[in-house]
């Protein structure tokens, strides 16, 4: 197979934001996602948990509570503003002024009629959801101190509202409070400390149940308004809850990393009268555990430690499968580096700059497994600073790497380097044509002498770049009438084909002499994760979430045949059991069979001469390969290269000299990065 | 062990204007251990009673007359003797006011000193060596002196010490950096003279103390590096001929005290037991760098005892008279108490020990190695107070006895009111003060009951025993004592608490234990933490024989007996308790409930191989196979899957139950192998070892595994960038 030369770059400082608050909507079954920089982002249970769509943050929005109303996307933040985000454009479509002072909490009701904020003034203000905007309706009886949380009563006649030291329980019709429910300090030092009722859950028998900063999860009687039993299950706070569809089930956050579940059953088998007991303790996180979703089958969790755990309760999926394994989603699915395979420049994309930097260079040769001395080290060439309010949405680098460009929801930025020994010259190219305004991924031409830019409907807007100016050329746009926007572009090496891919699972080919739409891809069900086009075959291939791989042929408009082969004998259970997307692919000039794909955990070279895995060979063979002789090897080799010496990969790629980049970032690194694991102060606390 | 109790100050200090010098010459003993006469540095001598703290006469020689060295009472004739202006003698009684009117005589040359043993004659020594009696010196106060020291060399210390019924005058000299040791012998007189080994250069040793016990006297000095050495000079084999040329003095390194930084300025070192040195002047090794402490250390386990910080300058002066310790500082003069009860080992490990913070348990002051070996750090130790001391202490108005008192009574009371005593000592006190005493209590009532044989308090014993601040070596007899008395929850607790029992008194328990019988036992009220473990492990045995078996436990129990009896009752030692027969390789205990509660006592106690064995060698046959078919009753119970996790109680491990069967069959293998009723057992021990064995070598096998994964998993450790080159295949 070969020797490569791997730069192994580790100086990519990525660091995920903290996960600060989730909603999941049932019937899609999609979880937003808010964290600290305020990115909401989507992720698609039903489809291998991929995450298909990431609205980027802004420095003014800190998002503190998101709420679905039907697929409608609201958040209300510590702005004081309600926003809707527009999931077609990946960008806020308005935000409504509560003034009531920050946001802490935002529920609606389950007709979907109306939003209930829980504000720092005391109030809580109703919205009217209307089918364009959100209107101000009411507000409740003010109280003293900030509502926290509050929970619709299934009903929507009555509202619980967790406050400092106190549940109300308010009538949704008049405004007024019918119960107030004291709840207990935490004994000792914290005594003379405020409790904050973090969380709330008002269940449809009228239980209300609810986490507080003294460390307790309690059940209330909302009827009477009586306290029926306290579990005290964490020193710290108990930060968020959540219950399951059917109020059987329901899970608490803590500050201490650990989610506990608790179970509506009989404590005596074979009675009728049923209580909350205390099931079961998950411990997924080292921090906070900010916000919580219960879905059918499993719990999901997020916090402070920047992961999104989907932890699958036993006793509801069927055991060892897919489904039944833990889950921890870390890094975006999605590309956050560019490289310019030709001048050896790799630009990282954080949501506050850019970072372009120099790969180093190697003295002398040697054998597999040694570390050559390093004779120039990287260097980074440019820190850019984003303008405006809005974070970075998108990147690109030209191959050449003389062009780089970034987005923004507002605007898109285009600068002409020019490297002079030394010295590099960044401009900013000034008048970029309008209609490049608001784009969701950018990618330049291999001939970095055009720039395509995704925009809304699905559109490419393609752009010409000559030395000075840049003109707006034409826009792509496919036959069907999909509003999803594009996640991924990919322009082919002789410059003839630009391939899309939607979220809707679209995949369109341009043909790039005749800006026209060649063809379709036959849709198939799960998310393209990855596109490439092949530069001397014209093969279009396709990673799927559901980790499928497709060759389709542009020329003949069809699968090729060893997609077709790999199809009949379906992948090897391991590949399709990895959890973590492909998300990039490359080939190899030097040798046309090999495909070079990469997840978080590995990279593999498929070589599409050998034979494919079988179900019962080993996929996972370098090991084995390594330590028999030569000519036994090709007995047991398969199409599957499959590396792991590096790890937490978040990006690996040819370049020009037939040398591989790898960027890892370990996730001890972030895990250090991180603030030490005790109970964050937090306002109002 | 060693403690110091809280000081008084006798008097004021008017220490020399740099501090250098505490204004104290010498402090010497009057007519009874509450009297001491204080001599100044300049012209004053003042007679205290101590208890009193308070002066009861002065004397003061006219201005411009200085004492030279600190007076003494001569308390066969009740005067005082004195040195003023270097040659004038002065010698008065405590009625005369004025010194000016009182007996003087002046002698030819110089003094050095006046000393004067308790009981004995004041010895004069004079500046060149000479040492003469005080009376023969005054019938003739002008006779010539001789020089005994040569030109350079001076006198450094002095001091007097009677051995049986010789008295002898012991100081030590300087001469250019040399020090020299003189021990001069009065009547018949004899001088020798020894040369000090010398320490590293520079350093002439800050203090000496001298003792005399076993027919030598013992020289104790230090250095200011903090070695303490200690000479040991026979007074029996002093030559005759006249020490011009001077002996080697052989030495040893007794204690190497931490200095801190620096050497050691103004310290002093005192000896005042066989095992007990009074250090001042030294830090103490927990409290940083401060010299202002005074302490006690045990010589023979190099262990610190007692430690007290004193407020003001040290000035490397010491002094002790009857368990008192003189010592100024600053600008006082204090009176510290202290005792120094015999060391045991225990005991003497005694201060790190008790810095340890107990968790739940009553203070323990009896230390254990694990403590100590595993590293506890020694902090200045706090007492715990507990609600009850504190209770203790207010109700401590009423009139109750002391511990001496205590001590008196138990001798003679009857045994109600020897209770009833020492029990309210128990509760008046807070433990961690009455530690030394507990030990005394308990040996006194211990020789009372064994001269005594109507004597014996039971509940009392136990009591100080719950203290936990007793071990074996404070009171060998305690346990053979209960043993004889029967009374098995004082043995039970013994070995329980004393972290010392020797093995052959751990060997005559289980003897004991084996042989009594089972209604003996369940006489005996037993501590009930164990009792509960030995009845949850015996109940369910009774459950599932009779689950398993589906007929009761009793007719298989009758069964088994029968078939038995015809090897013959070899292991019959109750032959009232059916269940004590043997069912080999079945569940059922051998033994009764309270019996086998003895016996795990015994199992948990701590042993040493080598000792242990000859021991167990006494042991009949029957009471080894009995013993072992316990043994493997527990293992079985032990090793089976549903074995209840009983954390909370005290219970033999699994190791400990092996290493017995092991030790067992070790000491009477021979005899088993001839013992026909011993066979199946034997075989089933051989079969428990055999899956031991395999267990271990099993263990071996994954201990290696994971180590060759250990050595894989070694990672280089990358940095932020290299270049690497990796194969595909």
């Amino acid at each position: 197979m070969g020797e490569f030369k791997v730069h192994r770059v580790r100086f990519f400082d990525y660091m995920p934001s903290a996960i600060r608050a989730m909603a999941f909507n049932r019937q899609s079954e999609r979880l937003a996602v808010a964290r600290a920089d305020g990115a909401v982002e989507i992720f698609n249970f039903s489809d291998n948990y991929f995450q298909e769509k990431v609205i980027p943050g802004q420095d003014s929005r800190a998002v503190e509570a998101l709420c679905w109303v039907d697929q409608r996307l609201f958040s209300g933040g510590l702005n004081g503003e309600i926003t809707e985000y527009d999931l077609e454009n990946l960008k806020p479509r308005y935000t409504v002024a509560a003034y009531g002072g920050p946001i802490w909490t935002i529920s609606s009701n389950n007709q979907g009629t109306m939003l209930a904020l829980g504000c720092e003034d005391g109030t809580v203000k109703m919205f009217e959801v209307l089918a364009e905007k959100v209107q101000f309706q009411r507000n409740f009886d003010r109280q003293k101190g900030r509502i926290i949380s509050l929970s619709w009563h299934p009903s929507g006649t009555l509202i619980a509202a967790g406050m400092m030291d106190m549940i109300r329980v308010f009538d949704a019709e008049t405004g007024h409070a019918t119960h107030r429910l004291l709840v207990e300090r935490g004994v000792g030092a914290s005594k003379s400390r405020e409790v904050v009722v973090w969380s709330v859950a008002f269940l449809s028998d009228h239980t209300i149940i609810s986490g507080d900063s003294a460390g307790k999860v309690q059940i209330w009687d909302g009827v009477t308004g009586t306290l029926l039993r306290t579990h005290l299950v964490t020193k710290w706070d108990v930060l968020a809850l959540s219950v399951s569809q059917d109020q059987s089930s329901l899970v608490a956050g803590t500050s201490e990393g650990t989610v506990i579940q608790f179970q509506l059953i009989s404590s005596t088998v074979g009675q009728q009268d049923k209580e909350w007991v205390r099931t079961r303790t998950f411990k997924n996180h080292s921090h906070d555990v900010r916000a919580l979703a219960h879905t059918e089958t499993a719990v999901v969790s997020g916090g402070m430690d920047t992961q999104l755990v989907v932890r699958p309760l036993l006793d509801k999926v069927e055991k060892n499968t897919q489904e039944s394994s833990l889950r921890k989603i870390v890094f975006p699915h999605r590309s956050l580096v560019c490289c310019a395979k030709k001048a050896g420049l790799l630009l990282f994309q954080f949501p506050e700059h850019l970072e372009l930097w120099r790969l180093g260079e190697s003295e002398g040769h040697g054998k597999p497994g040694d570390s050559l001395t390093v004779k120039t080290k990287p260097e980074k060439l440019i820190q850019l600073k984003r303008k405006g309010e809005d974070h970075i949405c998108c990147s690109a680098l030209s191959p050449c790497g003389g062009w780089m460009a970034y987005s923004t929801v507002s605007s898109v930025r285009l600068y002409r380097l020019q490297y002079n020994n030394n010295n590099i010259g960044i401009t900013k190219v000034s008048r970029l044509p309008k209609d490049l305004c608001s784009v969701h991924q950018l990618c330049f031409s291999s001939d970095s002498s055009k720039l395509f830019a995704s925009s809304s409907h699905s559109s490419v807007i393609v752009v010409a770049l000559n030395q000075q100016e840049c003109t707006y050329l034409h826009t792509l746009k496919p036959k069907s009438s999909s509003r999803q926007p594009v996640h991924l572009l990919f322009a082919s090496e002789d410059g003839k084909w630009l391939a899309t891919a939607n979220t809707d699972c679209e995949i369109h080919i341009y043909n790039l002499d005749k800006l026209k739409l060649h063809c379709t891809v036959p849709v198939y069900s799960s998310y393209p994760t990855a596109i490439a086009i092949h530069p001397l075959t014209s093969n279009l291939v396709v990673v799927h979430a559901d980790q499928q791989i497709f060759e389709y042929s542009l020329e003949k408009k069809e699968y090729t045949e060893w997609s077709r082969k790999l199809q009949k004998l379906g992948l090897h259970s391991l590949w399709l059991e990895r959890d973590t997307p492909v998300t990039h692919i490359t080939f190899n000039s030097r040798n046309p069979a090999h495909i070079i794909l990469h997840d978080m955990f590995m990279f593999c070279i498929i070589d599409q001469s050998l034979p494919l895995p079988e179900a019962k060979t080993l996929l996972y063979n370098q090991m084995t390969l390594r330590s028999v002789p030569e000519p036994e090897r090709i007995r047991h080799s398969h199409a599957f290269k499959i590396c792991k010496n590096f790890q937490h990969l978040l990006c690996v790629r040819l370049l020009e000299d037939h040398s591989l980049v790898v960027v890892e970032r370990p996730l001890l690194d972030i895990m250090s990065q991180l603030p030490a694991p005790v109970r964050q102060k937090k306002f109002a606390t | 062990m060693a403690a110091l109790y809280e000081g008084y100050t006798l008097c004021g200090l008017v220490p020399a204007q740099n501090l250098s010098h505490s204004g104290i010459q010498g402090i010497e003993q009057e007519r009874d251990s509450d009297h001491v006469v204080v001599t100044d540095s300049t012209r004053s001598v003042t007679l205290y009673k101590v208890s009193d703290q308070k002066p009861l006469g002065s004397w003061t020689v006219k201005q411009g007359q200085s004492l030279v060295c600190s007076a003494v009472f001569n308390s066969q004739t009740k005067e005082y003797v004195a040195v003023s202006d270097n040659r004038v003698i002065r010698i008065w009684k405590e009625e005369d006011i004025l010194l000016d009117k009182a007996f003087k005589a002046t002698v030819s040359s110089d003094v050095w000193r006046v000393h004067c043993v308790h009981g004995g004659e004041p010895v004069v020594l004079f500046q060149r060596g000479a040492v003469r009696l005080l009376d023969s010196l005054l019938s003739a106060p002008q006779q010539p002196i001789e020089e005994i020291l040569v030109q350079e060399e001076a006198i450094r210390w002095s001091t007097n010490i009677v051995a049986e019924t010789q008295q002898f005058v012991i100081f030590t000299t300087e001469q250019k950096g040399d020090h020299f040791l003189y021990l001069q012998r009065l009547n018949p007189n004899t001088l020798q003279r020894y040369r000090l080994e010398r320490e590293e250069p520079g350093l002439g040793p800050l203090s000496f103390s001298a003792s005399y016990r076993d027919k030598h006297i013992h020289l104790l000095y230090l250095y200011p590096n903090g070695h303490v050495y200690q000479s040991v000079v026979s007074v029996r084999g002093l030559g005759t001929e006249e020490g011009t040329q001077a002996l080697p003095l052989p030495r040893s390194l007794l204690l190497s005290l931490p200095v801190g930084e620096g050497l050691l300025e103004a310290a002093s070192a005192m000896v005042l037991d066989e095992a007990h040195v009074a250090v001042v002047g030294v830090p103490h090794p927990s409290a940083g760098a401060g010299k202002d402490f005074l302490c006690i250390w045990n010589t023979n386990f190099q262990t610190l005892q007692a430690g007290k910080e004193m407020a003001g300058k040290i000035y490397g002066q010491l002094w002790c008279y009857s368990n008192k310790l003189f010592i100024p500082h600053g600008k006082t003069l204090s009176v510290i108490p202290f005792v120094c009860p015999k060391s045991s080992l225990a005991s003497a490990l005694g201060k790190l020990k008790q810095a340890k913070t107990e968790e739940s348990k009553a203070p323990a002051s009896v230390p254990s190695w694990n403590n100590i070996l595993h590293g506890e750090k020694a902090q200045p130790s706090r007492t715990v107070e507990t609600r009850k001391t504190r209770m203790s202490r207010k109700t401590q108005s009423t009139p109750s006895l002391t511990t001496d008192q205590v001590l008196e009574l138990i001798k003679t009371a009857p045994v109600e009111d020897v209770e009833k005593e020492v029990e309210g000592l128990l509760s008046r006190s807070d433990i961690q003060d009455l530690q030394p005493s507990v030990g005394q209590l308990v040996s006194v009532l211990v020789s009372r009951s064994l001269t005594d044989p109507a004597f014996y308090t039971p509940s009392t014993l136990a009591q100080l025993v719950h203290t936990q601040c007793l071990c074996h070596s404070v009171c060998p007899d305690l346990v053979l004592l209960a043993l004889e008395k029967k009374d098995y929850f004082l043995c039970q607790l013994c070995l329980q608490f004393f972290p010392d029992i020797p093995e052959a008194v751990t060997c005559a328990c289980l003897k004991a234990f084996i042989s009594m019988p089972d209604t003996d036992a369940e006489k005996a009220s037993l501590d009930p933490d164990s009792v509960s473990f030995m009845e949850t492990l015996i109940s369910r045995e009774r459950g599932q024989v009779g689950l398993q078996n589906g007929f009761s436990p009793t007719s298989y129990d009758e069964d088994r007996s029968d078939a038995l009896s015809g090897g013959g009752d070899v292991i019959k030692t109750g032959a009232e308790d059916k269940k004590t027969t043997t069912a080999p390789s079945e569940l059922i205990c051998p033994m009764g409930l309270h019996k086998a509660v003895l016996l795990n006592e015994v199992l948990q106690t701590a042993y040493s191989d080598n000792f242990l064995l000859p021991h167990l060698k006494d042991l009949s046959s029957q009471h080894v196979v009995l013993f072992l078919q316990y043994l493997q009753f527990l293992y079985l119970k032990y090793s089976q899957d549903a074995f209840p996790q009983m954390h909370g109680l005290r219970s033999p491990s699994l190791t400990q139950i092996m290493d017995w069967v092991c030790l067992v069959l070790d000491a009477h293998f021979t005899v088993l192998v001839m013992t026909p009723e011993a066979k199946g057992l034997l075989l089933n021990l051989h079969s428990f070892v055999k899956s031991q064995v395999r267990l271990v070598s099993e263990l071996g096998k994954i201990e290696g595994s994971l180590q060759e994964l250990n050595k894989m998993k070694v990672n280089k450790d990358v940095g932020q960038y290299s270049i690497e080159i990796i194969e595909l295949f």
